[in-house]
């Protein structure tokens, strides 16, 4: 009577079995090296620039906040009333309260402190709220568009593991953003790196910071919900 | 914002023994080769000489060129012979200088 229950707990939990895997489980071994090593990781030169930054100005980031961890794991999320990144999070904070200019997307400042903030959440598990706009990213995400007539899910939910031209495909989890890409010889955030995903398909990319962009980034991020932040990543 | 850079120089090691070093420096490596939107060519801007002295004496030197990618990264070894200092210097287009050094016990 009792071996029931404990077949249905087996069945459940192989079920439950995570074969989520973050992009850096795609990499080669000498580019997580690059990774793991502090000292070589390309992303600590702007994170350097970052707790500079961090620190500067009147007031400073760091006159409100103590520390941020774990924030990163926590965005995008919904502030002042809509659904913002922590780029945009960021410049809410500059407009807002040091009342001063939002640095421009992917501009070497703005990069940098998302960068500073982005690796005190190194280790900690996503944790993105629920919210409507997640509905949205997912319609989009499996939205065929651009005139190869492609979705994401096609490629990351359908084909990922196999190789598209020389290269592994993802699973297209966010755990490392902003990322060092070596293609890019520089830091990017993943609304770069969204729009290289969309050219690619040939379809019109949405501007940085459109409503879209942060619905997408929010379903990528609730969909590796519990998955470790492995940022600032090194990806190739 | 200035250059930043980032050493790997083992804090101690034993006397003769092969240590790595790792000197990573942010640096756009622009080539020279590539244009604007509008059409302009853009100047060449890249680091073009790396050295490393221990104690005030080179020991590992290197010249870069246009195909360097941005953020070199550079990795040699050498022995340790004394504690010290390791001194790095990077200098190139536009003035470009930096140096870094950072201190090692032989023991």
């Amino acid at each position: 009577m009792n071996a029931l229950p404990l077949l249905f707990v087996v069945v459940a939990s192989v079920a439950l079995a995570d074969d989520r895997r973050s992009g850096y489980e795609f990499m080669s071994r000498s580019t997580q090296a690059m990774q793991d090593d502090d000292m070589s990781n390309p992303a600590m030169l702007w994170v350097l620039d970052g707790e500079a930054l961090w620190k500067a100005g009147k007031p400073s980031c760091a006159s409100c906040h103590a520390d941020m961890k774990g924030v990163a794991a926590r965005y995008p999320a919904v502030s002042s009333g809509r659904l913002v990144n922590l780029e945009q999070r960021i410049n809410l904070c500059r407009t807002e309260q040091q009342l001063v200019k939002p640095y421009a997307y992917e501009s070497k400042e703005l990069l940098s402190l998302t960068a500073y903030i982005a690796l005190q959440s190194r280790g900690m598990p996503i944790a993105v709220k629920d919210d409507p706009a997640v509905q949205k990213g997912k319609a989009l995400y499996e939205q065929r568009q651009g005139q190869l007539n492609m979705s994401c899910a096609q490629c990351h939910d359908q084909q990922a593991g196999r190789h598209l031209g020389g290269s592994v495909i993802p699973q297209g989890h966010p755990t490392g953003y902003p990322i060092y890409r070596l293609e890019w010889q520089t830091l990017g955030s993943l609304e770069r790196r969204l729009r290289n995903c969309l050219i690619g398909i040939r379809a019109e990319p949405y501007g940085y910071g459109a409503p879209e962009m942060v619905e997408l980034e929010l379903y990528l991020m609730s969909r590796a919900r519990g998955m470790k932040m492995d940022a600032p990543g090194v990806r190739p | 914002m200035a250059a930043r850079a980032l050493l790997r120089v083992p804090q101690r090691a034993r006397r003769g023994e092969v240590i790595e070093i790792r000197a990573l420096i942010s640096h756009i490596m622009e080539t020279g080769f590539r244009h604007s939107e509008r059409g302009a060519s853009i100047a060449r801007d890249i680091i073009t000489s790396f050295r490393c002295t221990y104690n005030g004496t080179e020991i590992f030197r290197a010249r870069f060129y246009p195909a360097i990618a941005a953020n070199p990264f550079i990795t040699f070894t050498t022995i340790a012979t004394e504690s010290g200092t390791l001194r790095f210097e990077w200098s190139g287009d536009n003035e470009f200088t930096a140096s870094e050094s950072a201190a090692i016990m032989v023991e």
